[in-house]
């Protein structure tokens, strides 16, 4: 092994057993932790080959989620996914790059630190308590206030677009719910990442912008954001990543239930859903071990692959930006 | 100057920028104000069943309101325990690695670990019930369930977490500290062990505590690995856990069980939240 300094210190040829010691202790639990993600990846692949072999890819195509009959299709889970999350980052992201500009560009010193030392504590509140919220008041209100006066309202039903999104069953639990919750969610967290990214970028450009006699506004959206852009972009994927694998506080609320249309498929944001990770909460007590565990182990796998694409684009993005910006 | 201040271009101008800004802070305000009031919400909810019984009780199945939720706290503090002793070895080597050798390899591990640390919770716990629950499961049909398999699956999302921290706190350490212990014919080991470490140690410990307060909170991990329990167990059995009981509580049709959920809530963020802020203490008194 190559360590630095090594030989510059003289003690490259003195190592004596205790430092091989030191040296291979730390160079095996550096092994541990790489080997851990390729475990991760082929002890669940090994465990849900049953339902690999025998469902093939109709497990991704088909929509079917049947216990008793014996048919396993994820269709559903995976589009309610998308869904959810797309919600949710269709909320949360102008919120949170705005707030990021303020708490980066805009806002006195005095306002920053504790504004900041309030985000981290609000992403560290644990997801299953969104859900106890989520559940005791942001479904009861959305109820009262959104669906039934949307569902009741004759104008909606004439917009184009519109009607086909603000309909649905609109008891409660559902896909808006578990958007708007995870938007709630993911804010505390993109805004933290933008914020660092923006206090990255070095202050001589917007000095510059400055000195030709740019506003701050003009500043900010003509110098600064465009060299933080690759940058914001994985930060806006990581959040993406967060919302995708997010499993209690959308169980809580999403109302695990396949929309009640003729094919089970609805755009309604008032109808309920499941994502992968509900889904496997969900339907977890109720499986056997054999193909029904099997089944959900590879949901496991979709959303493990899926996550470590996601995560592996944002982070190089935001490693480019950084990079970039020296 | 005076007379630029009034063509309309620039009044045009420095509107933009204050409609700009604006926007800016009323995000920000609307933000902060979402997040308020959850917190607020919580706190009300919680004070109704956060006294004394709740942590000195059992649940109570003929009179929900007059149990409690030792067996939760206890069960979360040694899945915490049994996460902390696979963690820190793991994490601590790896992250001294990290700062030991600073090569490329070094920042694909560093790159690796961001992206281990993304993986969804739910993953972890689903991978641990893969190679150690279903296998034995399959043996002794509903068995196999417990507290060090929870603790397991809270550790391996801790190792990423330890390891940056780590890694952070050693670079931190000037390099001249390191040079001066090597010159002096010390070997490598006593370097990082006797000089090093102790130089960086508030902020490891700072950084494991943060990461401690980071899985406390971890519901969907636990789902597969301790299940939840009504009673005190052995930590080789099915256990409970704060976070279970709160979603257990949470999504019962009981009213009374509901509140408890809530109590529940505060007793885990009161929990976090003395976590992250001794955390932050122990930081700023090392920097004194």
């Amino acid at each position: 092994m190559n360590l630095p300094g090594g030989t510059i210190h003289g003690a490259g040829d003195r190592y004596n057993w205790r430092d091989s010691a030191y040296v291979s202790a730390i160079t095996i639990a550096t092994m541990v932790l790489m080997a851990l993600v390729l475990a991760i990846g082929s002890a669940l692949l090994w465990q849900s080959l049953p339902a690999i072999r025998s469902l093939g890819l109709g497990f991704i195509t088909s929509h079917e989620w049947d216990d008793t009959a014996g048919k396993y299709g994820s269709a559903a889970f995976l589009s309610g996914t998308l869904y959810s999350s797309l919600l949710a980052i269709l909320v949360s992201v102008p919120i949170s790059i705005c707030s990021a500009i303020f708490l980066a560009e805009i806002a006195p010193k005095w306002i920053r630190l504790p504004v900041t030392f309030i985000i981290e504590l609000l992403a560290a509140i644990p997801s299953v308590v969104y859900g106890l919220w989520g559940i005791f008041v942001l479904i009861p209100l959305l109820r009262d206030k959104v669906m039934t006066p949307a569902l009741a309202s004759p104008a909606i039903t004439k917009l184009p677009i519109v009607k086909s999104l603000l309909t649905g069953a609109g008891y409660g639990p559902s896909m808006l719910a578990a958007g708007l919750l995870l938007a709630i969610m993911i804010t505390p967290f993109i805004t933290a990442i933008c914020r660092d990214i923006l206090n990255a970028i070095p202050s001589m450009q917007r000095d510059a912008a400055a000195g030709m006699g740019c506003t701050q506004s003009e500043t900010i959206l003509k110098v600064v954001l465009p060299s933080a852009a690759p940058g914001l972009i994985g930060a806006v994927m990581l959040g993406f990543g967060r919302a995708f694998g997010e499993t209690m506080a959308v169980t809580m609320v999403i109302g695990n239930m396949t929309p009640n249309t003729p094919d089970g498929k609805s755009l309604g944001l008032f109808d309920p859903g499941y994502t992968i990770a509900s889904a496997m909460a969900n339907k977890f007590t109720e499986a056997t071990p054999g193909i029904a565990t099997a089944a959900l182990i590879e949901l496991g796998l979709v959303l493990f692959v899926t996550s470590m694409l996601i995560n592996f684009a944002a982070r190089s993005l935001v490693k480019i930006a950084m990079r970039r910006l020296g | 100057m005076s007379s630029l201040a009034r063509t309309p271009i620039l009044r045009q101008r420095r509107l933009a920028n204050g409609l700009f800004q604006s926007i800016c802070a009323v995000s920000a305000v609307v933000a902060m104000t979402i997040l308020g009031y959850i917190l607020w919400f919580l706190l009300r909810q919680g004070l109704e069943y956060f006294k004394p019984t709740l942590f000195i009780r059992l649940p109570d199945n003929v009179n929900p309101a007059l149990g409690g939720i030792k067996h939760s706290i206890i069960g979360s503090a040694g899945i915490l325990f049994i996460a902390l002793g696979i963690s820190l070895p793991v994490g601590i080597l790896s992250g001294i690695y990290q700062a030991e050798a600073r090569g490329t390899l070094s920042q694909a591990v560093r790159f690796l670990t961001d992206v281990l640390n993304g993986i969804p919770s739910i993953v972890i716990g689903l991978f641990v019930y893969a190679i150690w629950i279903l296998p034995y499961a399959l043996k002794h049909p509903g068995q196999g369930y417990s507290g060090l398999a929870g603790g397991a699956a809270l550790g391996i999302m801790m190792i990423p977490l330890v390891m940056r921290t780590t890694d952070e706190m050693l670079q931190l350490v000037p390099q001249s500290l390191w040079d001066a212990s090597l010159a002096l014919g010390t070997p490598r080991w006593r370097t990082m062990l006797l000089i090093v470490l102790p130089a960086a140690r508030n902020g490891i410990v700072t950084g494991v505590m943060l990461a401690l307060a980071r899985v406390a909170g971890e519901t969907a991990p636990l789902l597969f690995t301790v299940l939840g329990n009504e009673f005190e167990g052995p930590f080789t059995g099915p256990i409970d856990a704060l976070p279970l009981r709160l979603y257990k509580y949470a999504t019962s049709a009981d009213p009374v069980q509901n509140s408890i959920a809530w109590s529940t809530a505060l007793t885990l963020i009161l929990m976090i939240l003395t976590l992250s802020i001794v955390a932050r203490l122990i930081t700023r008194s090392g920097k004194k």
